[in-house]
């Protein structure tokens, strides 16, 4: 298990702490502040119910809504039946819209996961806050006690948003500091600012807050018409720049420096794709919320990573599995009414991440495992081989020529004649066999063992490969003779052909092609081996 | 203040045509926080010649690149490559940066990271079409790389990544060649192809400028050699320029440096 490891390599280590960093906040959803909300949040609802039919109007009582209600219970069959069948068609419209905000976040997490600036959403996310706050303040100020326009909020939120960044991006030009600092100081800066703008504007007592708390724990329950008009304006801008764009994001991704030296303009391309982000998030910040916003564009980008080599394909999937989540994360928080949305779409995300983890395809860890228990057989087998090779050898030859493949196919041996050539438990030899045996490779007759023709073909070039390493070793690297067969052994098993051609090549084509070259060192019993 | 101890670099024949000199680089001074990393270069690169630049560590190499190439803002002087601003000489400068420089883990194949040098001709948002893929293709082969288009970049040895860079550069058939480091820590093989590459660009009639450090095959790669420890030390064809004496001027280090000001103090001064 040793050679096992979980490498999460370079780019997933930024996303990993994102994610991670989302967890944490999960842990404890804000308990705190959340029972400050909590009663407008109760009555929040209520005006839900009372306030248009085109509301998602929840279904059970308003109470239950409440973040300060631990009570839930699992959905009955109807419940289910009802939700699934979308035949509630508010549910309908706010699954369509978190799945088209769901997309448009893989989209844009993708080149954000590939330009190694995960957190760049989470500062725009929590420096919205007080731009939200001051535009609500403006806002009071024109019209005091009217419902405030979510186009204004959200200027609001998109200007601080970018300001945040900005700053970022300045402190990190200008000083010395280092960017994980200055995310730090930028994003607690701003969030701190946004929290004491909050308080002072609940304090306003002709302040019509509706619509507030929305931004910072989201809402996907109460989506409106208008909300999915801006949603899919927003997936529409998405898509569109990130297809015409593809080619030059992925280069300033991949190489900066070099897309600078052809010529590109770096700095207007890393400028479209924040002004995606900014907007990404500040549209999804009303559906999971300001502080979980990162995690929709990260982590169905981190998920795509593990089932892809290739930038197109790994987009595809992040918009694939951002829909997914969404999707899905929609679907269960209409079944669990109880819970906000926000976070439990959000912990779909990272169900679909763990899935991709363990099971993706190209970097996944079943897969790496499986890889790894496939190379183990490949090992055992060769060895094996081998073995029966060097029992056969002498006996077999002719002429002084090395044994040919149908000399070796005639005469038997039995296990202990194995058991003595390696150092191998006799379960793992009688293992090794049983394999040999279901492969065609080895017939076994009255516990005499005989090999096919295949596995005497097999034999040879694994002896074959053994041996030529061998001489490479001792001709070319200088090792000693007597510890050259240990070395061989770490290695030969990885041979590809074009390696072998090359060792026939180096040690002066002495081997004509299916020779086995005589072992350089003393063929003995492994028990005799120190 | 340091006064350059050699004059200008001979002058080469065509400098009259300023138009032919590849890369000429005029008292170019560049600063990272105040502290001078490059020091009143002035150097005219002569065309169709394989250039080593030789230095110690920190002298300043991969810096002249950059700065040449504007990735570095110079804090005064002017590079001209074939007479023009390299603004608009682009096409005809190909830049291999130190493979260090970017993140192998990418999820791109050999081919897509070629293809990269083709960007310019395609231009915004049109797709790598077909006909630039083959392009890319051939661009790889000429590295021996054709076999290994499609596999991801992590998946390369070291060597190999470096001659997916080199053929990124080759893709877009320029006529001067900067080139950051190609040989650290390659094996032989690619080595070999690297410097099969860097004859048939001569023979084209190209330019290269290559970052060496390894001081031995200096004789046997390239015709000229140009010497640098944070400023010009010595330029010239290898024969003339790669003498002990000027090695030791350029990786004595800064005390060599300090002897010479010393030395000139004293000059100047009438000693202590």
């Amino acid at each position: 298990m040793s050679r096992f490891r979980l490498a999460i390599r370079a780019p997933a280590a930024p996303c990993a702490a994102a994610i991670v960093f989302c967890l944490l906040l999960l842990a404890s959803p804000l308990r705190a502040a959340g029972e400050k909300f909590a009663a407008r949040q109760g009555e929040l609802a209520v005006a839900a119910q009372n306030d248009a039919p085109q509301r998602h109007v929840p279904r059970r009582d308003a109470d239950h809504h409440s973040l300060t209600d631990t009570r839930w219970q699992w959905p009955t069959w109807d419940d289910f039946v009802s939700v699934v069948s979308l035949r509630n068609v508010n549910t309908l419209w706010v699954l369509l819209g978190t799945t088209i905000l769901g997309v448009s976040a893989g989209v844009v997490g993708v080149f954000m996961l590939l330009r190694k600036r995960s957190l760049a959403g989470d500062v725009v996310g929590h420096a919205s806050l007080p731009g939200i706050a001051v535009a609500f303040l403006v806002c009071e100020a024109i019209s005091p006690g009217a419902e405030k326009s979510l186009p204004a909020l959200l200027v609001g939120a998109a200007v601080s948003g970018l300001a945040g960044v900005l700053c970022m991006a300045g402190i990190r030009r200008l000083t010395r500091i280092k960017e994980d600092a200055a995310l730090a100081i930028v994003l607690g800066t701003f969030f701190g600012l946004g929290i004491a703008l909050f308080t002072v504007l609940q304090s306003i007592p002709s302040g019509n807050q509706a619509g507030l708390d929305k931004f910072i724990f989201g809402n996907a329950a109460s989506m409106l018409g208008g909300d999915l008009w801006l949603l899919a304006i927003t997936a529409l801008v998405v898509l569109l720049s990130c297809a015409l764009l593809f080619k030059e994001l992925s280069l300033v991704c991949f190489d900066e420096d070099f897309a600078a030296v052809q010529g590109w303009p770096t700095f207007l391309v890393d400028t479209v794709l924040m002004g995606l982000v900014v907007l990404v998030a500040e549209v999804g910040a009303q559906t999971v919320g300001l502080i979980l916003v990162v995690a929709l564009l990260i982590v169905p980008a981190a998920a795509a990573r593990f089932w892809t080599q290739r930038v197109l394909v790994m987009t595809l999937l992040g918009a694939a599995l951002g829909g997914l989540s969404t999707g899905l994360g929609t679907i269960l928080s209409a079944l669990f009414p109880n819970f906000s949305a926000g976070p439990i779409i959000v912990l779909t995300g990272g169900a679909i991440f763990a899935v991709s983890l363990v099971f993706g395809a190209r970097r996944g860890m079943a897969w790496r495992l499986i890889t790894l228990i496939q190379m183990r057989n490949r090992v055992g087998r060769h060895d094996l081989l081998r073995a029966f090779y060097e029992a056969l050898e002498k006996s077999s030859a002719r002429n002084g020529k090395p044994a040919a493949a149908a000399a070796l196919t005639e005469r038997s041996i039995g296990l202990d004649d194995l058991l003595v050539r390696r150092r191998w438990s006799p379960p793992r030899l009688r293992r090794l066999v049983a394999a040999a045996r279901r492969q065609g490779l080895v017939v076994v007759d009255q516990k005499q063992l005989r090999l096919t023709e295949a596995g005497a073909a097999a034999a040879r070039r694994a002896a074959r490969n053994h041996r030529m390493w061998e001489l490479f070793l001792i001709q070319h690297a200088d090792v000693a003779p007597g510890r050259v067969d240990r070395y061989a052994d770490q290695i030969e098993h990885v041979l590809e052909p074009d390696v072998v051609r090359e060792l026939e090549d180096l040690l002066a084509r002495g081997y004509p092609e299916l020779a086995v070259p005589a072992s350089p060192h003393a063929l003995e019993p492994a028990g005799g081996k120190p | 203040m340091i006064t350059r101890t050699l004059p200008a670099p001979l002058p080469i024949s065509d400098q009259e045509h300023p138009g032919s000199c590849p890369l000429s680089i005029h008292d170019m001074t560049v600063a990272y926080h105040r502290r001078p990393v490059l020091w009143d270069i002035d150097y005219d690169a002569p065309p169709g010649k394989l250039i080593a630049i030789v230095g110690p560590n920190g002298s300043g190499k991969t810096t002249l690149i950059k700065a040449a190439l504007g990735l570095v803002p110079a804090a005064s002087g002017e590079v001209r490559f074939f007479g023009m601003r390299y603004a608009r000489q682009r096409g005809r400068v190909g830049y291999v940066p130190q493979r260090e420089s970017v993140d192998w883990d990418f999820p791109v194949s050999a081919l897509d990271v070629v293809a990269m040098g083709l960007y310019g001709r395609i231009g915004w948002c049109w797709p790598v079409t077909r006909r630039y893929q083959r392009e890319a293709l051939a661009a790889l082969a000429r590295v021996g790389m054709a076999d290994y288009a499609h596999r991801q970049i992590s998946q390369l040895s070291g060597g190999q990544q470096q001659r997916v860079f080199l053929a990124r550069a080759l893709a877009q058939s320029a006529d001067v060649y900067l080139m950051d480091e190609p040989f650290a820590g390659v094996d032989a093989a690619t080595e070999r192809a690297i410097v099969e590459i860097l004859r048939e660009l001569r023979s084209q009639g190209k330019t290269a400028l290559v970052v060496h450090h390894d001081l031995q095959t200096v004789t046997d790669y390239f015709d000229e050699v140009l010497l640098l420890n944070m400023r010009l030390i010595a330029a010239g064809p290898v024969e003339q320029v790669f003498t002990s004496e000027n090695l030791r001027k350029a990786y004595g280090g800064k005390l060599a440096l300090l002897d010479e000001v010393g030395h000139k103090m004293r000059l100047a001064g009438g000693g202590q």
